[in-house]
């Protein structure tokens, strides 16, 4: 067995705890340790998907308890891939809050490091209590982290996410009930190879388990109908959050293609592809309601939102038709989707800091201190979240697009895409020239952050967090670049990715096979 | 047994959906509480519902109850006490924050920032 599977899981752990206890005596010793972790994981995870890309699905059976019975963790492509994803974006979004936004309030790391080890835990474990325990663990320290800082609205914001994800937390258990009753069993390659043969008069319970199941990850994925929660959540987060907040709607998503490709894909007789029919249908309609809302959003934090909540339909329609193609289109969507939203949520939290009382809203204000530099990298984030050449998300779009050609819904597809890419276009230019162009000479009000002068540039802003923020925000739109630089090797990548997940008996063999060979 | 089960199952899922849709969060709060009390008895259930077996391997006992539902309410019984915990605390500072105790703010305008309201 391969211990370090372990570790992304454990570090964090032991970490979060550490912090608690230190995290308010010594910030800087806090900071050192919990960058310096993030960097460590980083570079584990790195190797990790090395070895995931070479040899097959491993497995680390917890405790040593073969694999029905015991908990196993199972690394293959698709987990290596979303936690070097995850590690990377906890790392650089890190560097920003660490400028300052972490001694808003106490404990930010601990929180910080249970939020990484949740998220860890969810793309590695193979059993579906276990999900749910490692979504209670990243959901409890996303409430934390979500109220950082406190304040009313925040607050008020807060309460809200927590009862909804609280009522999704029930149906989860409901669900994984009801698949238990059916199957007799919680690990996810024991079901695969049980689900075909459940009796015909089972099969209905079995069926409104997995789509209650499907309801509970759509709800993290910010699928319509349950995607209410998301604009409001991330835009009354801390800017530092709502950036590490993007990779928690892919956790949804990597659930689904996880569940409905492992135990309802071809081999599951008359549940294959069940979920097909309902994910399809709900993004699209998720596409349209996100960018629709892209053009009604009223503060910028919002815009972002509904722009993730967009781009989690686009990713959801490729998702949803199953194929080998339109997974690998989905996976390099969900690279390039991740680190765009983040970025845009950096950026809109610097914005913020610069406008004085205006804050992120859309409305006329004095203008911006640092308007060329901040003006650049919103026009290069939102290029890359409206998916127009050249970055990646026009790569993005277009292999969704191509992988969509031969699918009976191809046209609604392609329609819906290339619309909302202009509803997009509209909300964003909008708002970005309202924000930069459009501004009044004089300060509103006794603002000491306006002038509007040009010698006020730079020096003007309160800048809380110095050029951290900036720093992560470019290496965050860098990594889009890497990413349309090297688009052809990741796609290669990708497609090998995708064909192990259409192939899941190679998962199934690793897990249970494993048990009966005693590795 | 399974009348008196699934009944209570049921009545504990219907006033718990009723509460939850309250305006003000203690309502919410006892809602999402009857709600996991449902989910656990109901996870309970998952296993058969098998009177005076044990969940242990035994030479003497020939019927089993499966021992696995029970673990997992468990740890949803430990999970779901915690969570309540935490909300009771975030909807006491937002009450003290805010004034009131509406879940969903009711008079504020969507998309204004906090300033505006202060």
């Amino acid at each position: 067995m391969n211990h370090w599977i372990l570790l992304p899981v454990l570090l964090p752990a032991l970490l979060g705890s550490v912090l608690v206890l230190i995290g308010r005596r010594d910030p800087v010793i806090a900071r050192t340790l919990s960058v310096t972790s993030c960097a460590a994981l980083l570079a584990l995870v790195v190797s990790l998907l090395a070895t995931a890309s070479t040899a097959g699905p491993q497995v680390y059976a917890l405790g040593d308890w073969p694999a029905p019975f015991g908990i196993v963790l199972v690394l293959d492509r698709l987990a290596a891939l979303m936690l070097v994803l995850a590690n990377l974006l906890a790392l650089l979004v890190l560097l920003s809050a660490i400028g300052g936004a972490d001694r808003e309030g106490q404990h930010f790391h601990a929180l910080w490091q249970f939020q990484v080890m949740g998220i860890n835990g969810a793309f590695l474990t193979g059993d579906f209590f276990n999900l749910f325990v490692f979504f209670e663990i990243l959901l409890i320290a996303s409430y934390g982290l979500m109220v950082h800082g406190g304040g009313r609205e925040r607050l008020r914001a807060g309460v809200q996410y927590v009862v909804v994800n609280l009522v999704g937390s029930t149906l989860f258990l409901l669900a994984v009930g009801l698949i238990y009753s059916v199957t007799g069993t919680l690990n996810m390659a024991d079901l695969a190879s049980r689900v075909p043969e459940v009796a015909a008069g089972d099969r209905a319970l079995l069926h409104t388990g997995a789509l209650l199941l499907l309801l509970v990850f759509a709800l993290k994925a910010a699928l319509v109908p349950v995607h209410f929660w998301l604009p409001g959540t991330y835009a009354h987060a801390p800017a530092a959050v709502a950036a590490l907040f993007a990779i928690m709607t892919k956790v949804g998503a990597y659930a689904i293609i996880r569940l409905f490709t492992l135990a309802f894909g071809d081999d599951a007789g008359a549940s294959s592809w069940l979920a097909a029919p309902w994910l399809l249908p709900a993004a699209m309609l998720t596409l349209l309601a996100g960018m629709t809302g892209v053009l009604g959003a009223q503060s910028l934090a919002q815009l972002a939102g509904f722009a993730v909540i967009g781009s989690m339909g686009t990713l959801l329609m490729a998702v949803a038709l199953f194929t080998e193609e339109a997974l690998s289109a989905a996976l390099y969507y969900l690279l390039h989707s991740t680190l765009a939203a983040a970025a845009l949520f950096l950026l809109v939290g610097m914005i913020a800091q610069r406008r004085g009382s205006a804050g992120d809203r859309l409305r006329v204000a004095p203008p911006v201190a640092q308007a060329p530099l901040l003006g650049a990298l919103f026009f290069i984030a939102a290029i890359a979240v409206c998916g127009m050449p050249p970055l990646s998300g026009f790569i993005g779009k277009l292999l969704i697009l191509d992988s969509a050609r031969e699918s009976v819904s191809a046209s609604w597809i392609w329609g819906l895409i290339l619309g909302t890419s202009l509803l997009a276009i509209i909300g964003f230019s909008r708002a970005g020239s309202l924000v930069f162009w459009k501004s009044v000479a004089q300060p509103e009000a006794q603002d000491a952050g306006g002038g509007g002068a040009a010698e006020d540039e730079g020096a003007a802003p309160p800048a809380r967090g110095g050029a951290l923020p900036l720093v992560a925000t470019s290496a965050l739109l860098a990594g889009l670049v890497g990413l349309t630089v090297f688009a052809g090797p990741v796609s290669e990548w990708l497609d090998d990715t995708a064909a192990q997940v259409h192939e899941p008996a190679q998962y199934v063999d690793a897990v249970l096979g494993a048990a009966a060979g005693n590795e | 047994m399974e009348f008196l089960v699934a009944s209570s199952v049921g009545v504990l899922t219907a006033a718990g959906v009723y509460l939850l849709l309250r305006a003000h969060t203690f309502p919410v709060v006892l809602g999402l509480t009857l709600l996991s009390y449902a989910t656990n008895v109901y996870l309970f259930a998952t296993g058969r519902l098998a009177i005076n077996a044990p969940p242990l391997i035994d030479e003497q006992v020939a019927r089993y109850t499966d021992p696995l539902p029970q673990a997992l309410v468990l740890t949803a019984i430990v999970i779901s006490f915690g969570m309540t915990a935490l909300l009771v605390v975030m909807a006491l500072r937002s009450w003290s924050a805010s004034g009131d105790d509406h879940v969903d703010g009711g008079q504020a305008a969507p998309g204004t920032a906090p300033e505006d309201r202060r």
